[in-house]
């Protein structure tokens, strides 16, 4: 089969280009450690109290260290659940310091949702069965919103929180 | 006919693709800059 | 029927057969019944972006995703799938013919399909299968949309029997010819259906309906998405190889010259089937369940099945050099400024080939590990299927509409139709252009797809998108408009045309092309190379798992109004 020069040319120089891209991602990936999040732990959806962190009282975002929070997240049809504060409202707004990195984990006792606070690369599919989990530094303040981007039903649209980003 | 109208200096007969490597190589351009541009918002996010 | 014209058959495969009066009709009830699709879907998506620019609300109480289920399903899978499978049977027609019993198999597939179309748009009509397209568990929709589903499947696999057999009784008939190029992708492309749909067969089949009609309580979540993602990547080069086709075997003769290459259009054809499949976990990189190794290695598969893509872009412009050339266009470009740009047979694919530029990098951000969780579920996924499908795609099969419905019909593309067809194509390019550009912008400042208008929290960040949602809505009136255009040349084609010969156009190789190697013919070789590949890159994700499966999930029915 003939190819001419100039498509040995183009060939050549487009798997080079296919080939330092998967260079770059495969650096990042395993010698860098940046991976989509996928640990693969399980959960009964039923039961997801079951697990500590998403007992009802560990909801939302917890100071473990400084500069390290947990935030732990349980999405349901059409809801983040996010904890209550004092008076016992549920929580719709947290504010996380600049640079502090971020335990998110989440889960879910119904349908799929997602996880995605817009405009970071805090970006997650929440399924029912496993926890979702992903560490997140967020080094730009201002006002974010954390918004479920997978369909989830009717109320889909309705599905947010806002993540406060402070100086 | 197509093997009359070779590059003036190329040793195999083959047809004048000037243009067509001109033009595959604006579209890799394309390809690596918009990569490298969310590559960088990745990063910068 | 077929018999005959066999006999008629010359030496020279590429000699085009006639087709008769009665395929003809075969052949248009598909297509027709893809541009009834394209009316329905056109609205629906017109009421997607007006609902979105915030300024509109649904009449009577209509659901926006029962809407959006109705767009993606229509011109998704109806669209796609019904003109897919009858252009290609014109091109089976023309080159090795159909026999009266293989035509009488191909109706019983139409009406296959078509029983499982209605069923599933009934089920969507009354509300009880809001589902989306994709369809995911544990959103539960009636048993009726699955099974619809089902029968869709069904009736395109009898299209693949009958594809695979055309060729097979042809090649019986010619031993040692090599198959005729057309004929050899489209039983390329219905290999790779095949194999691709058995995924969401099993997944339909075993475990939605089951678990719909109350057997199985529970169904594994994780699995079903898998499979049908296994599904879900071929489907989009389903799409895009009967493009190619014409692309590659078409447009040459319409600008008045040769292919490229027969055996570089065979070779990227054989390459598509066989990295087309292993890569569906690129559709799941941040799903929690899929083990990171193997996401990594569908990635590194998905970048391979960028070559034949790289191939077909070069054959394109050579192609369109060389003939341009020929002609005495000299210069860098010149052969560039004297392409039938007042031909629409040929500028309507040729704007779909200029989409798929920024559709086709795009697609590669996408599948770029990393870099997906910047778009994923974002609108900018919303904006870059509609270049590639919704515009490389589409825009081809209506620059084969105006010479494929004539020819079927007895008719002729009249000057004023061809004139209409070139306004059609601007409309399309730029309500595209504006609509998908907003649309990937939006995604990138983090707007979600799938979603009807909401202000979230109020925030700066989300009324930023406000503008990036008229501009949708402004774009996509504007394609709605070309939709109309484009229903109205199809009518005007189909039936009121003046009597007439259109040219069936397939091209010929140079008379002094070099001979297509025979070891492109290697079916079996093809086949069990891309088990192999399929074999390698998902036994071990699908058995993991299968393994640590977490307990099912039950039916959820009421979030999507199902009860
Ligand atoms: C008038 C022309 C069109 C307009 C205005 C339009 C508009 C839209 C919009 C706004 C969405 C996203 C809605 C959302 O995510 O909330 C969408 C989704 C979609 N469109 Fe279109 N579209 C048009 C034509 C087409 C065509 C021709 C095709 C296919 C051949 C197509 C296939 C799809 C698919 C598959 C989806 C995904 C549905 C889903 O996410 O479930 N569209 N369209
Ligand atoms: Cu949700």
């Amino acid at each position: 089969m003939h190819l001419h020069k100039y498509e040995k040319w183009w060939l050549i120089f487009g798997v080079g280009t296919l080939i330092t891209f998967l260079l770059i991602l495969g650096y990042g990936a395993f010698y860098l450690g940046t991976h989509p999040q996928s640990h693969g732990i399980t959960i009964d959806p039923q039961e997801i109290e079951a697990e500590e962190s998403f007992k009802p009282e560990n909801l939302g975002l917890t100071k473990v260290d400084e500069g390290q929070y947990v935030l732990n997240v349980v999405a349901s049809a059409f809801n983040y659940d996010l904890g209550t504060d004092e008076e016992g409202k549920p929580v719709k707004h947290i504010q996380i310091p600049k640079g502090s990195t971020v335990l998110v984990q989440a889960v879910t006792p119904d349908v799929i949702h997602g996880f995605n606070i817009a405009g970071t690369n805090a970006n997650m599919m929440v399924e029912p069965g496993f926890i979702s989990s992903m560490e997140v530094t967020l080094n730009k303040a201002g006002e974010y919103t954390l918004l479920c981007n997978e369909y989830c039903g009717s109320g889909h649209h309705m599905m947010f929180a806002t993540v406060e980003v402070t100086e | 006919m197509m093997k009359k109208k070779t590059l003036p200096n190329s040793s195999s007969q083959e047809p004048n693709l000037k243009g067509t490597i001109i033009s595959v190589s604006i579209v890799g351009f394309i390809i690596v800059a918009s990569w490298f541009a969310v590559f960088g918002l990745f990063l910068s996010r | 029927m077929a018999i005959e014209k066999l006999l008629k058959y010359e030496q020279d495969s590429r000699f085009p057969l006639t087709l008769s009066k009665s395929e003809s009709r075969l052949y248009m009830s598909f297509i027709s019944f893809a541009f009834i699709a394209l009316f329905v879907g056109g609205l629906m998506g017109l009421l997607q972006v007006l609902v979105r620019s915030g300024y509109y609300t649904l009449p009577a109480g209509i659901d926006y995703y029962q809407v959006l289920t109705v767009h993606g399903v229509v011109l998704g899978l109806v669209l796609t799938t019904y003109f897919i499978i009858g252009f290609q049977y014109t091109l089976m027609g023309k080159t090795v013919g159909i026999s009266d019993t293989q035509y009488r198999v191909a109706w019983l597939g139409f009406w296959v399909m078509t029983l499982g179309t209605v069923m599933a748009a009934i089920t969507i009509l009354y509300g009880k299968a809001s589902v989306l397209y994709t369809f995911y568990a544990p959103l539960q929709a009636h048993p009726a949309f699955y099974i619809g589903l089902a029968l869709v499947i069904i009736g395109s696999w009898i299209a693949c029997f009958v594809n695979w057999r055309q060729l097979y009784v042809w090649k019986k008939k010619h031993p040692g010819e090599k198959s005729p190029l057309l004929a050899f992708m489209v039983v390329i492309n219905m290999i790779m259906w095949f194999i691709a749909t058995l995924g969401v067969a099993a997944s339909v089949l075993l475990q939605f309906i089951p678990w719909s009609l109350g057997y199985a309580a529970t169904i594994d979540v994780l699995l079903s998405r898998t499979l049908f993602w296994y599904f879900g990547h071929p489907l989009v080069y389903f799409w895009l190889l009967p493009a190619y086709m014409a692309w590659y075997a078409i447009i040459p003769k319409i600008i008045g010259g040769k292919i490229f290459s027969d055996s570089l259009a065979r070779l990227s054809f054989v390459l598509f089937l066989f990295f087309s499949i292993p890569v569906g976990l690129h559709h799941q990189l941040t799903e929690p369940g899929v083990q990171t190794t193997w996401k990594f290695v569908q990635i590194i598969l998905t970048f391979m099945v960028v070559v034949p893509s790289l191939m077909t872009a070069f054959s394109m412009f050579a192609t369109f050099e060389i003939s341009g050339r020929r002609k005495g266009f000299g210069g860098l470009f010149g052969w560039f400024v004297h392409l039938p740009w007042k031909d629409v047979r040929f500028l309507a694919p040729f704007v779909g080939m200029l989409a798929f530029i920024p559709g086709g990098a795009g697609g590669l951000i996408n599948a770029s590990y990393q870099l997906n969780s910047v778009i994923h579920n974002t609108i900018w996924v919303t904006g870059h299927f509609h270049l590639t499908v919704a515009t490389t795609v589409i825009l081809t099969f209506f620059g084969i509409t105006y010479w494929l419905v004539p020819h079927l019909t007895g008719r002729k593309l009249t000057p004023s139709v061809n004139r209409l067809g070139i306004i059609q194509t601007i409309f399309w390019a730029i309500g595209m252009t504006i609509m998908s550009a907003a649309m990937h912008i939006q995604g990138l400042l983090g707007g979600p797809r799938r979603s009807s208008f909401s202000e979230y929290n109020g925030s700066e960040q989300v009324a930023e998108w406000g503008a990036y949602q008229v501009a949708q809505a402004i774009g996509g009136t504007i394609l709605f408009i070309g939709i109309v255009l484009m229903i109205y040349i199809f009518i005007k084609l189909a039936f009121f045309s003046p009597k007439g010969n259109e040219e069936f156009p397939i091209a010929e190789e140079e008379k002094d092309a070099e001979p297509t190697p025979m070891w492109l013919e290697k079916w079996k070789l093809w086949v069990a190379i891309t088990i192999a590949l399929i074999l390698f890159a998902y036994t071990i994700p699908i058995m993991d798992i299968i393994q640590h499966a977490p307990p099912g999930s039950a039916p959820f029915a009421w979030p999507i109004g199902n009860n």
